[in-house]
């Protein structure tokens, strides 16, 4: 399954490490990264492949959000199906 | 490919513009339940209802978790329980109520509906004890929703049934006089009622249904109305063709959840209903996108205009993103449920004269409104078989979900609670209708309803 991240906050130094190494740990493949700085934020949106992942989509949810708190980021990981079907014919 | 705009779009509509999915509903059929023992029908019914139903809740709040989108409600629609009861020799239906509302618990839903009759015509034995039933069974239920159809197009209006509704109202609303006559917040009159529609207090599962059924209503006023923010002062084609193409995106996000969910729970999907609906939420409402539009508040000349090309915009913009709309399919004005019609109550710019011409151009009726305790049950009546009037001859869903609440008067208020919001207490016509609502019998079919 592919999933699409999305990590906003302020920037700082390893916050794509610090996602990275979650998504390693994990077995999760990131197919694309994608990176900004909006309106003084960081916004990084990641397309990632979930399908060797030992966890459930939950766990890995869990594990993003939890080190989002610890970095001071939001991070969010969801189905890329809401996004296809809401932008594209 | 994911694109880095679209993703940030599609997030913002989320966070910022309150967009959600307002329900998944499972239609069920009570059909196969029947039994000329109440307590046997009530015990099959409440088996079927908890079997099928066991994994709505679970499925609903899967898929919110990995797509992203919150989904506000599940809740479940079943055969319209006159006939579903019928078969039953119980003269008095409350029990049947009460079992709806220990499913809708034990499955964890937030409402069931479907203690309702369809007597657009006449009644059958079970309509009528049905009927009757209602006030009670609203009473002693937290989760139960009711609604009889009193008229269609095809079949003009009964007017006997309309009259006993005005009754049945009033007698609701005492029944719950302690709690601001809720009771009445869960039964509403429709002309025209649809099979499959997802939203309470007027779902039910028809019996053209499938024996089990997922359907999904949207939300989205809030994107609707940041959409048209990027448009003023421009012409009006522009400001349809900006309602289509956020309609278009609010709807493929209903038929995504509708299809995982029908995936999930192995049920087929039935229709996404495209209606935006209202919550009591800042930034979540109708009246605030027709004053976007360009009336001052709602109500105020200009308003129906609004309202008329929203409603149409919304249905174009949706019917390519589903591959079955159904339902109400239009836009909602509930005085409670909407932020901006609230406030345009407390100012006196909306009456319900003007609603019920706004109820002309889009679903569904006269909705959510509080009206003083002591209007007289014909002028409920009288209310009603305008409303249904409309809904006759134009063809289209009209309903009314009045609420006169006991002790109350013009100019009060009252606290409904979560979605159901706060309703300011709104002035009737004094002048009465009593020689019309007791005349009885039925307004005839209009000559356009015979198409064959």
């Amino acid at each position: 399954m592919k999933a699409v991240i999305t990590v906003i906050g302020q920037d700082k130094i390893g916050i794509i490490y610090n996602v990275s190494s979650v998504l390693a740990e994990y077995d999760v493949n990131i197919l694309d990264i994608n990176q900004t700085i909006m309106q003084d934020l960081f916004t990084m949106i990641m397309v990632v492949d979930t399908s060797s992942m030992p966890v459930s989509f939950e766990e890995i949810q869990k594990k993003l959000e939890e080190k989002g708190n610890e970095i001071g980021v939001n991070i969010r990981i969801q189905h890329e199906g809401i996004f296809n079907a809401m932008s594209e014919l | 490919m994911i694109n880095f705009d679209n993703v940030m779009q599609t997030l913002h509509m989320f966070d910022k513009e309150k967009l959600d999915i307002r329900t998944i509903t499972m239609g069920i059929s009570l059909l196969d339940c029947g039994h000329s023992n109440g307590d046997i029908a009530r015990q099959r019914m409440y088996d079927k209802i908890c079997r099928k139903a066991e994994n709505l809740v679970s499925a609903g709040e899967s898929i919110e978790r990995e797509f992203g989108i919150p989904i506000i409600h599940k809740r479940i629609s079943v055969t319209p329980m006159a006939i579903a009861a019928g078969a039953s020799m119980d003269t008095d239906y409350v029990k049947f109520a009460v079992m709806l509302d220990k499913a809708a618990k034990e499955t964890g839903v937030n409402f069931i509906g479907g203690f309702s009759a369809l007597v657009q015509k006449g009644m059958s034995k079970g309509d009528e004890i049905l009927i009757r039933s209602i006030p009670e069974a609203l009473s002693v239920t937290d989760l139960v929703c009711s609604s009889v159809n009193v008229g269609s197009t095809r079949s003009g209006i009964n007017m006997d049934a309309v009259s006993m509704m005005g009754r049945i109202i009033k007698e609701t609303a005492e029944k719950t006089a302690d709690r601001d006559s809720i009771g009445c917040a869960k039964l509403v009159v429709f002309a025209n009622a649809v099979e499959d529609n997802p939203f309470m207090a007027g779902a039910f599962h028809g019996v053209g249904e499938a024996d089990t059924v997922i359907n999904v209503g949207v939300s989205g006023p809030g994107v609707i109305k940041e959409a048209l923010e990027s448009c003023r002062e421009q012409p009006f084609d522009v400001v349809a063709d900006t309602i289509k193409k956020a309609a278009f995106k609010v709807t493929r996000m209903g038929m995504l959840v509708a299809s995982e969910a029908s995936k999930r729970l192995d049920t087929p999907f039935g229709i996404v209903d495209l209606s935006l609906a209202p919550t009591p939420a800042i930034g979540d409402s109708i009246a605030r996108v027709l004053e976007e539009i360009g009336v001052d508040s709602c109500g105020a000349p200009g308003t129906t205009a609004a309202l008329a090309m929203l409603n149409d915009a919304v249905k174009k913009g949706g019917i390519m993103a589903s591959s079955h709309v159904g339902g109400l399919s239009g836009a909602f004005i509930p005085v409670s449920e909407d932020e901006g019609m609230i406030a345009a109550a407390k100012s006196g710019s909306i009456s319900i004269e003007k609603l019920e011409a706004m109820t002309c151009v889009c679903s569904v009726g006269l909705d959510m409104i509080a009206i003083p305790g002591d209007t007289p049950a014909s002028t409920i009546t009288g209310i009603i078989a305008d409303e249904a009037a409309i809904g006759v001859i134009n063809g289209k869903t009209t309903a009314v979900r009045l609420i006169p609440v006991i002790g109350k008067k013009e100019g009060d208020e009252i606290e409904l609670g979560g979605l159901l919001g706060t309703a300011p207490v709104m002035p009737v016509s004094k002048f009465g209708c009593s020689r019309l609502a007791e005349r009885g019998g039925r307004i005839p079919a209009p000559v356009h309803s015979m198409r064959n």
